[in-house]
């Protein structure tokens, strides 16, 4: 297990004092049907984008609280990874997108009847977002929307 | 911060009616942000799947974080991956 401990002094202190925005009451979905019957989205915060899309803006004050649509039949090893933050290393995710963005897994598993079907299409958002008032307010709304819109039951979101 | 997007997003797809779940390498973030469910697993930030080049361990790991869907609640879910 990761823990506060392991980052940077910066980053320490950073955490230590930062309040986290926390869901209350949770909003709390119950599956509407088994996982082998259910079309499955992945969303990442890895900032994995296709090497045709404007990458991330890392510099933005607060975070860039924009998201990438990914096909799900991309070649993993083309998305291009924007995210730079200095809080952990990124070699293992350079080497291999699964890591944290697992579209090649899920397609096996939806190949092997684990999942129902994955859906088209992935997003991806972006890491460090400090200041999450338009993620709330406007990007993770409007996700929501799309995978709505998609006839998406589940998702799995993954953080890096 | 990642943790908390994730979060924050999760619990807008459970406002649309969409079942989540997700991994964390903070279980403290997690907790502290309420995310819906989520499988704490051992390993550095920058590694919620385990292992570069390890897909046995990646697909276990998934499998774990899909189980979530099916556990009772009430909501948080906040479930420790044991790797055996």
């Amino acid at each position: 297990m990761a823990s506060l401990s392991d980052l940077s002094l910066k980053n320490r202190l950073f955490m230590a004092t930062y309040r986290y925005r926390a869901l209350d009451p949770v909003p709390f979905t119950r599956p509407s049907k088994p996982l082998r019957q259910a079309r499955v989205a992945l969303v990442t915060t890895g900032g994995v984008h296709l090497p045709s899309q404007v990458p991330f803006d890392d510099e933005l004050k607060g975070g860039d609280a924009s998201f990438r649509e990914i096909p799900a039949d991309v070649d993993v090893a083309t998305l291009g990874i924007a995210h730079k933050s200095d809080a952990f290393d990124q070699s293992g995710f350079r080497a291999d997108r699964n890591l944290g963005f697992p579209l090649e897994r899920l397609r096996e598993m939806a190949a092997h009847g684990e999942i129902g079907s994955l859906n088209g299409r992935a997003l991806s958002f972006m890491g460090s977002i400090t200041a999450p008032g338009r993620l709330v307010k406007e990007t993770a709304p409007a996700a929501a929307a799309l995978l709505a819109a998609d006839g998406v039951d589940a998702a799995v979101l993954v953080p890096l | 911060m990642c943790h908390q997007t994730v979060g924050l997003i999760a619990g807008e797809l459970e406002r649309r009616g969409i079942a989540t779940t997700s991994v964390t390498m903070l279980r403290e973030v997690t907790r502290k942000v309420r995310t819906p469910r989520a499988l704490a697993v051992p390993y550095a930030l920058g590694c919620p799947l385990g292992k570069p080049g390890d897909p046995a361990l990646q697909t276990r790991i998934l499998r774990a974080a899909f189980a979530l869907l099916d556990a009772p609640g009430p909501p948080p879910v906040l479930v420790d991956f044991t790797s055996t």
